[in-house]
This record gives C-alpha cells, sequence and structure tokens, in this order.
C-alpha cells in the first residue's frame, strides 16, 4: 500500500510508489499518444533552428503571452486609491479571473464588484445592471470611491459609461456628488499597463476636469503597474522623505495588497487619498516610474502645466541615479549624502561579486519598462541581456533597447524581441542558450524545457511566496536583485557539483 | 456515527436565521427581494419517504439564477466552465482561447489538472494558446485569423490530436462563424476540430459553460471516427474527475483494484481517444455531476449506457461507492470490492486514530463549485467535524436536493453567496475551518479562522480515494492545529 498514516505522502512522492507508476503505465496502453520514438524526434526539432524559423514567422496564433488585459491594470492602479470599489462593466467571469490572479500573487484579498451582464444585457445593453450594481456596491460595501473600467463584452457592444453612470445618478444609485470615475478599457486594445494608464487618467479627469492648476511645489508620482509595489512604493517613499520632496504618489496600492492578519479583514487599507488626487492638479510636475504605464496620463498632465517626466522602473545603479536626479531636478530638493552613501554600499556589492557576475548571459522578460530597467541593470554588472522579450512592448520601446544596448560593450550581442511570447523565447532560447532566465512564474515551463535557472524578479509570481514585500527598485533594492542573482548563480553551481567523487572538487566552501 | 459521540452535534438553526435577516436587511430592497431566495437554513426530514430514500433534511433554496450586479458574487462565467473545467485538461488537444488575451491568461494552469505527457509536444494543459484579439480583429470579424491559427497549430503542434476552439465573449458578438471555420479545417486536415460557444456572457455561471462543453462532445467528438476497442465486460468510464493534484489516479487505482478496467477519464488526464471510445463502455461512473451529467444522459440515451453517481471522498463514502460501482457487476467484482475496503480500513484505522483526536468537534463551513459543497461532508463526519454552513457557486435544483442527503438540520445553507454574506456569515458563526477558493482565503484567513482552498486543494491532494483520504485529513490538522492563529492578538492587546 502506497500511503501511510505516520507520514503522509503527497501528491509527488505518492505518485512515484510502484503501485502508480504501473498503473499509469496500464492507463498509457490506452492513451493512443504518439509512440515514445515519435514524440522523442518531435521535440528535438521543436530545439532547432528550422522549428524556430516558422515559430517566429507566425502571424496569428500566440502561444504563452507574457501580458493580460487592460482590466486587469485598470482594477490595480484603482485599489491604490482611498477606499475604492472597482466596477468592472460587462461579464461576471472576468473579474472572478482578475481577483483570482492578483489574490494568487500578492496572497491578498482582492476585491472587486462586476455589473454581472448576461445575453440579455448583450441585446438591451447593460444600462439597467449599472443602475442595479451601483446601488448594490454602494449600499454594501460604503466605498468613498466607485472606479468603472470595462470587460471587452461591454466594449463590443457599445456600452457608454459616461451616459450609463449619469442614468444611475439620476436613479439614486449613489449620490450626485459621489465620485464614480471611468475608464473605457477594452480587452482588445494594448494590454495591462494600458488599462493602467486609461483608468488613472479616468481617475485624475475625475477631479480635475474643468479645474484651473495654481501650481505649488509638490511633484506627482506614478508607479505604474507593478507586482512588487508593496516593497517598491515603500522604498520609494523612503527616498522621497529622505529627499525631504513633498509629493504624492498617484495611486499606491502598498498598503492595500499588505494588509496584516489581527483578527479584522480591512476590505480598504491605505490608499492616495481623495483629497490629495485632486489637490495633485497643483503639482508642479508629474514623474512616471514606467512610461508605457503612463502616456495618456502625462500628456493629460500636461495640459494643467505640468512639468512631466517618464522613468523605466528605477533599478540598478543608471536606474536609480536617474530617479534621484530627476526628482530633485523637478522637486529643486538637492540628493542627500545618506542616499549616496546607499549608493556606494550597492557599488561595494557589485565590486566583491563582479566576478560571478562578469560576462554572464541573461533572457529577460516581462512589461517593457521592466525589462528596460532590468537590463540597464545587467549591464551594468558586466552580464549581458542577450534576449529581452516584451510581448507588450512596441518598435519604439525595441528602438530604446538597442540605444541602451549600444551603450555598453556588454550589449554587443544583445537582440530586443517586442511582440513575441514566451513560445517563441522557447525556440530562441533552445537555439541561443543564455546563462540566466529572469522574468514572472510563467518562466518555469521554459526552465523545465530549456535547462536555464529561472530567477522570478517580475508580476505575476504564483510558485514562490512574499518577493513583492521587499524592494527592488532604489539602491537598497539593487542589493536585493544583486543578492537574488547570485544566490541562483551560486546555489545551481553548488547543485551541479556535489557529486561526491564526481564533480566535488569545485564544491568550494568558499566562493 | 460512532459510539464515542455521546452527545449528537446539533446546528444553531436559530442563529442562522438571524444571521440570514442581518445580511438581508443590509441590502437596497430590489436586491433584497432577490437574494432572500438564495439564502436558508437545511430543515429535518422525519417522514417515512425521506427516510427510505436516504434524505436527511431538506435545504430549499432557489438557484440558477443570474446573480445581481455589485455584489461581488463569487461566480465565474460560462468560458471557464468548457475551457477551465471541460475541455482545459483533454491533454493531447490544443485548447485555443479565442479572443482576447486575458481569459487564457488567467486560467492558465491554475486548475491543478495533472497529466502525464511531454508538454509543448503530444501534451498542452500547461500551455496558453489564444488569437490574442486586437481591435481590427472585433470590427473586420476574426474567421481568418482562426483559421490562419488552426493552420499554424497544425505546423508548430503535429503531434496535437486536435483542437478545441473556446469562444470568449465578443465571438458571439461580432458574428463570427467558428463552426464553418471548424467544417472547413477539419475537411482539410482530417484533424478533430471541436467549436465551443462558451462566450462568458452566456448563462449566468460556469455551469452553461459544462453544459455547452458537453454538447460539444456529443456533436463534434461522437461517432465521427471509427473507434478500435475491444469492449471488455467490466469497461467503466470515470465522468467528471478532472484530476486535480492527481484525484483521478487515486481513484482510478481502486477501480482497478476491484477488477474494473478504467476505458477513460474525462477530463483530467484524458486524451481524445478516451473520449472517442467512451461509448464502448459498460458503465459510467460520475463524480462530479454537476459538469458532466449531461453527456452521461446523452450516452444512456444514445447508447443505453446506465450511469451511476459516487463519491470517493472520505471513507464512508468510498466504501459505499465500491459498493455501489460493485453492485452493477458480477460477484467477482463484488468480493473483490469487499476485499479492498477491508484492505484499505488498516489505513484508514490509522488516519482516524491519528487525527480524530485532534479534529473531533470542529465545525466547517464550505462554499465551493460543483459537488463538493455535499460531497466532501462525510469526509469531514468520518475525522468527527461537522458541517455549520454549506453552499453552491453555481449549483441547480438538484444539486440543493442531493445535499439533503449530507447535512444535517439547522446547516446554513447560500446559493451564490456575495463577498460580503460570507464575510457576515463566517463572521457569526466563527466556525473552526472554511473551505473555499482563492477570492475568499485571504478575507477568512485574516479574521484569524483557519482555511483551505476546496477547488485547487490549496495545492496539495490528492484528495479522492483512500490515498487521498490521509492527505485530506493531514491538510485539515494542518490548517486547524497551526501555532499562527494564536499570535494574531499583540500582547499588549490581551491586557486591555
Amino acid at each position: 500500500m502506497p500511503q501511510n498514516a505516520d507520514k503522509v505522502l503527497d501528491h509527488q512522492p505518492l505518485f512515484l510508489e510502484p503501485e502508480y507508476k504501473e498503473m499509469l503505465a496500464r492507463k498509457a496502453l490506452g492513451e493512443n499518444l504518439p509512440s515514445a520514438e515519435e514524440t522523442a524526434k518531435v521535440g528535438e526539432w521543436t530545439k532547432s533552428w528550422d522549428y524556430r524559423e516558422k515559430n517566429l514567422a507566425r502571424t496569428a496564433l500566440t502561444v504563452n503571452p507574457a501580458k493580460a488585459c487592460q482590466p486587469l491594470g485598470a482594477v490595480f492602479v484603482a485599489a491604490g486609491f482611498e477606499k475604492t470599489l472597482s466596477f468592472v462593466h460587462g461579464s461576471q467571469g472576468c473579474v472572478a479571473y482578475y481577483r483570482s490572479h492578483l489574490s494568487r500573487h500578492f496572497k491578498e484579498p482582492s476585491s472587486i464588484v462586476s455589473s454581472s451582464m448576461t445575453e440579455d444585457a448583450a441585446v438591451f445593453g447593460g444600462l439597467q445592471n449599472m443602475i442595479d450594481g451601483l446601488s448594490n456596491a454602494y449600499t454594501l460595501y460604503n466605498p468613498k470611491m466607485i472606479a468603472v473600467s470595462t470587460t471587452c463584452m461591454a466594449e463590443v457592444i457599445g456600452d457608454d459609461l459616461q451616459s450609463f453612470i449619469r442614468g444611475a445618478k439620476e436613479k439614486k444609485s449613489v449620490p450626485e456628488d459621489f465620485n464614480v470615475p471611468y475608464a473605457h478599457t477594452p480587452a482588445f486594445v494594448g494590454s495591462h499597463t494600458t488599462g493602467y494608464d486609461n483608468m488613472l487618467k479616468g481617475i485624475l479627469d475625475n477631479f480635475w476636469k474643468g479645474k484651473t492648476a495654481t501650481p505649488g511645489t509638490a511633484i506627482n508620482i506614478i508607479p505604474g503597474f507593478d507586482g512588487f509595489a508593496v516593497g517598491n512604493n515603500r522604498e520609494l517613499k523612503r527616498i522621497l522623505d529622505e529627499m525631504g520632496v513633498e509629493y504624492t504618489i498617484l495611486s499606491d496600492v502598498s498598503d492595500q495588497f499588505d494588509t496584516p492578519s489581527d483578527g479584522e479583514f480591512r476590505m480598504f487599507d491605505g490608499g492616495t487619498t481623495l483629497d490629495a488626487t485632486e489637490a495633485a492638479i497643483n503639482a508642479k510636475a508629474t514623474l512616471s516610474l514606467q512610461e508605457y504605464c503612463t502616456q495618456k496620463t502625462l500628456e493629460y498632465a500636461e495640459t494643467f502645466g505640468q512639468k512631466t517626466a517618464s522613468l523605466h522602473y528605477p533599478l540598478g545603479i543608471g536606474g536609480t541615479d536617474d530617479l534621484l536626479t530627476t526628482i530633485s531636478e523637478l522637486s529643486g530638493k538637492p540628493i542627500p549624502d545618506s542616499l549616496e552613501k546607499e549608493r556606494g554600499r550597492l557599488i561595494d556589492a557589485m565590486a566583491d561579486s563582479q566576478a560571478w557576475l562578469h560576462g554572464k548571459t541573461y533572457a529577460i522578460y516581462g512589461d517593457p519598462d521592466f525589462v528596460y530597467g532590468m537590463a540597464r541593470f545587467i549591464l551594468e554588472t558586466g552580464g549581458e541581456p542577450r534576449h529581452c522579450l516584451a510581448t507588450n512592448g512596441s518598435k519604439v520601446w525595441a528602438d530604446q533597447m538597442r540605444e541602451l544596448f549600444a551603450s555598453s560593450p556588454f550589449g554587443a550581442q544583445c537582440q530586443a524581441w517586442a511582440g513575441k511570447d514566451l513560445w517563441h523565447l522557447r525556440s530562441i532560447l533552445h537555439t541561443e542558450p543564455v546563462d540566466l532566465l529572469i522574468g514572472s512564474s510563467y518562466g518555469k515551463y521554459l526552465e523545465r524545457d530549456c535547462n536555464v535557472p529561472l530567477i522570478r524578479l517580475t508580476f505575476p509570481i504564483f510558485d514562490r511566496h512574499h518577493h513583492h514585500r521587499f524592494p527592488v527598485w532604489g539602491y537598497q533594492g539593487g542589493l536585493r536583485v544583486l543578492v537574488t542573482i547570485l544566490d541562483k548563480i551560486l546555489d545551481v553551481l553548488d547543485l551541479k557539483t556535489n557529486e561526491p567523487g564526481e564533480t566535488d572538487y569545485s564544491f568550494d566552501l568558499v566562493r | 456515527m460512532s459510539l464515542d459521540e455521546e452527545v449528537p452535534f446539533q446546528n444553531d438553526g436559530e442563529l442562522h436565521q438571524k444571521l440570514i435577516a442581518e445580511v438581508l436587511a443590509a441590502y437596497p430592497d430590489k436586491s433584497r427581494k432577490r437574494r432572500q431566495k438564495h439564502l436558508s437554513v437545511a430543515k429535518a426530514l422525519d417522514t417515512p419517504e425521506a427516510e427510505a430514500e436516504g434524505l436527511m433534511t431538506e435545504c430549499d433554496v432557489k438557484s440558477n439564477i443570474k446573480s445581481i450586479p455589485g455584489v461581488m458574487t463569487v461566480r465565474g462565467c460560462a468560458y471557464a466552465g468548457s475551457k477551465g473545467v471541460v475541455w482545459g485538461p483533454v491533454k493531447d488537444m490544443v485548447h485555443i482561447s479565442h479572443g482576447p488575451v486575458g481569459c487564457g491568461q488567467y486560467s492558465w494552469s491554475q486548475r491543478r489538472n495533472y497529466y502525464i505527457g511531454k508538454t509543448g509536444v503530444d501534451t498542452f494543459v500547461t500551455m496558453q494558446f489564444t488569437t490574442d484579439f486586437q481591435e481590427k480583429d472585433i470590427v473586420f470579424g476574426g474567421d481568418k485569423k482562426l483559421e490562419k491559427t488552426i493552420d499554424e497549430i497544425g505546423e508548430l503542434f503535429p503531434l496535437a490530436k486536435g483542437i478545441s476552439i473556446q469562444s470568449e465573449c465578443p465571438i458571439g458578438l461580432i458574428g463570427d462563424d467558428i463552426e464553418a471555420v471548424s467544417r472547413k479545417k477539419h475537411k482539410e486536415t482530417g484533424t478533430t476540430i471541436v467549436p465551443v460557444r462558451c462566450e462568458g456572457f452566456r448563462g449566468v455561471s460556469q455551469s452553461l459553460g459544462h453544459h455547452i462543453a458537453n454538447d460539444a462532445i456529443r456533436d463534434w467528438v461522437f461517432d465521427k471516427k471509427d473507434v478500435e476497442h475491444e469492449a471488455g465486460p467490466y469497461d467503466v468510464n470515470v465522468i467528471g474527475d478532472y484530476n486535480i493534484g492527481g484525484d483521478a489516479w487515486s481513484s482510478r487505482i481502486l477501480l482497478e483494484e476491484i477488477g474494473l478496467k478504467v476505458v477513460g477519464n474525462w477530463s483530467g488526464d484524458a486524451t481524445l481517444a478516451e473520449i472517442e471510445k467512451a461509448p464502448k463502455a459498460k458503465l459510467n461512473l460520475i463524480h462530479c455531476y454537476r459538469s458532466m451529467n449531461y453527456i452521461c444522459r446523452h450516452m444512456e440515451e444514445k447508447y443505453g449506457m446506465p450511469w451511476l453517481e459516487y463519491n470517493f471522498f472520505g471513507p464512508t463514502q468510498i466504501a459505499m461507492g465500491l459498493r455501489k460501482i460493485a453492485a452493477h457487476f458480477d460477484e467477482t467484482i463484488q468480493a473483490n470490492a469487499e476485499k479492498v475496503i477491508a484492505k484499505y480500513q488498516v489505513l484508514v484505522d490509522a488516519i482516524i486514530a491519528k487525527y480524530k483526536p485532534r479534529l473531533k468537534g470542529k465545525t466547517v463551513m464550505l462554499y465551493v463549485g460543483g459537488l463538493r459543497p455535499r460531497h466532501v461532508v462525510n469526509a469531514y463526519n468520518d475525522l468527527g467535524m461537522e458541517i455549520a454552513g454549506t453552499g453552491y457557486e453555481f449549483a441547480h435544483g438538484d444539486d440543493y436536493q442531493r445535499t439533503g442527503h449530507y447535512v444535517k438540520d439547522g446547516t446554513l445553507i447560500y446559493d451564490d453567496a456575495t463577498s460580503f454574506e460570507l464575510e457576515k456569515f463566517i463572521e457569526g458563526i466563527r466556525p473552526d475551518l472554511v473551505g473555499s477558493g482563492v477570492k475568499e482565503k485571504y478575507p477568512v484567513q485574516k479574521m484569524g479562522i483557519p482555511f483551505r482552498q476546496m477547488h485547487s486543494w490549496d495545492y496539495s491532494g490528492p484528495y479522492h480515494g483512500y490515498d487521498g483520504f490521509a492527505i485530506f485529513a493531514r491538510d485539515m490538522d494542518l490548517a486547524i492545529n497551526n501555532p499562527v492563529w494564536g499570535l494574531f492578538k499583540a500582547p499588549w492587546k490581551k491586557a486591555a
């Protein structure tokens, strides 16, 4: 009998017991799968240049993309405002998906409502769903703001949010002066980063529309869609406080996605206050930390006379240097010695470890700004980010990547892959292998298929816990990224050298 | 009921009625009227008719009705029911999420349907195939793109045995003819191509997606090929076991042990061939009634195949199930069933001796999908635990009727519960354990109440069969008896 009450076997060892192996072998006889030889032959072919060429020539099929759809970004950015409930107009299954997706990454609650449109609403439109839905959401959950976005169903049938919300207010679903910002977020345009941009612009428009700015001394900072927001936003605020800058983070999800366990479930926690959001019109500048999450929002901010600037995920030395100098320029505050010391400490660590990092080759995938920031840091360590891939990256992004590569001798053999997916990357890694892969949990299939160690440093991370609670931004964050990469390199080396009498001559105690 | 239970457990039906009244009071009028039909307390049935049928209680709620907008229903959609549940696990087919990128992305590798195969070469379950619709596909239609997609799959995944097209919302709204594309491509290539009209706006939950997916098997798979299969007297199909964490394997091992031959397992670890030859078996054994009863009824009607519901959660139900299944066959099988039950009794006794003292008297609230709100009840009872409340995301009336076989008088019953209701009910009852999904896990845990995900087995499992029961018992113990629940209150707060 395979199972045992004293030492209960989980699925992993259980199915390796002889009874199960025999059973699965019997099952295989009736499955009509291809022969082992045929599978092996085709499997080898999928690693070839021939396969790569066919794979890269795809024009219709997408396989294992590294992007999600607009509303995910919309509900993410809305979660960073005080007591704000996202209301997604359209089919309800989408909302179940966003909630699960965010909960699986953050290991936190994710509260979002849907207008639950069904077939009749597809025919007659979803106005009644909006009227009832806003009333229910407002009454049951007592939010301070309801941020409305759309699923593709509502977009295809052409529901007009502005007039629907007006209609719902006329029917007293919510008080006339209650904040109901909105954004159309069709899933068939852009990706989750586009949705972030659209919803943020919608929220700002709700507070700023028709007003005139009186430029003050504060600056607005937009973090962008970021799975590491919990750690990153807190690090960002520490840096800003260290500099003595007056600031408003436009959408700060760091508390919402990191509530304590003390016996109380907080549906809402932290976030940018509505007052601060309204007052943010008077900022002298708005700085985006991720260009591709904020293009429309920055244009909008400019119409109020604000200066704007955008960065690419401020990670590593140059990335953080840019962050500090830009903030300093925009705010007029000098960069304090304390931060310069942190810079020195990160460089000290990089210098101590440079021998392990120099010449290592990488593939990096994720959102465009993350890939840029990460690749830039790898170049600083003497590594080569050979393959940089963003499924939601544009031609302009690819050009920016090429400029980055050209800025370093370590970029000579590096390529940018815009609009490609992780099945393309599989072919690329089989034909032009690298030492390490940096990305999300989805990369574990590449780790297995291409035998390349995966370092999880971007959203979503489902199969490792709590990484997002620690920052990757700033010099302190850079230290953490450095250690994560080094640990992987050295763990892999230990695993490759741990066979006594075979490989353990290089199983060194000091590395 | 074992002898050591001197005082039988009694649910606090009065408290449960009060909680229902309290949550309903919070709704606007129109929604209150609609929600009150979905909430109730199980009432004891002590008529001779009920006793003859094994019915303990009546769970009188309305179900399978549209969710109310804006209340935070936990439900998903028809696509989730078809791609996520029924079709997705069929391992040697490519399942295209047809439409924009999101649906396929969020459901990618999320149900732990275990399978054996070389992923990307001869099997494809943990991959995300999508047509990734762009604006031009919405405006001009996506049929051409679908055709090209099917061609590209043929070129890059030549060992795929078939393709299913899982429609996302826009497909049905823009007037695409995926059936015509399927016919055309099937004619060209000979490959099985299954169009599934599971657009997310159809129906009121995952449930219609299950039904549509079942119908697609009937219409696009059955009787399309000459199936070679030498039928044997002990051939059975297992229907509605998705092999989550290996459930179907820890069930199959028992069925084989009593002498049956499992021809097809639907749809966890299934191949297209297993589905095609299913009508040649003698009996359909159905575990998840909700998601696959439709195809069983069809096979009964068309091929004269009987079907039988069974439950492989916990030793009481497993033994009942094995006997019930064996009764359909000859004395050899029946004798084997008794031998298997006796053999595993040693394991069962050891599990219960170890875990029951740690779990006895603990109360549980469940809120899950297809079959589990009732099917796992006796597994908890086997460990001395009691069910205070249970409910389904997307059940129909026949599910609640069947629930009466499992739950006791006074059990709180909630259909399509909203997050608001669940929180209030859990707060009011303060059970020792909640079993629900990932969206419910973290709010409940923050309230200081132990939790297990009962869709994904919280990344554990299998829970089916005797081998699975050991894991189930261990998991419930580790959830309830972990020291973290005692750390919530800061010591300086205790003094206050």
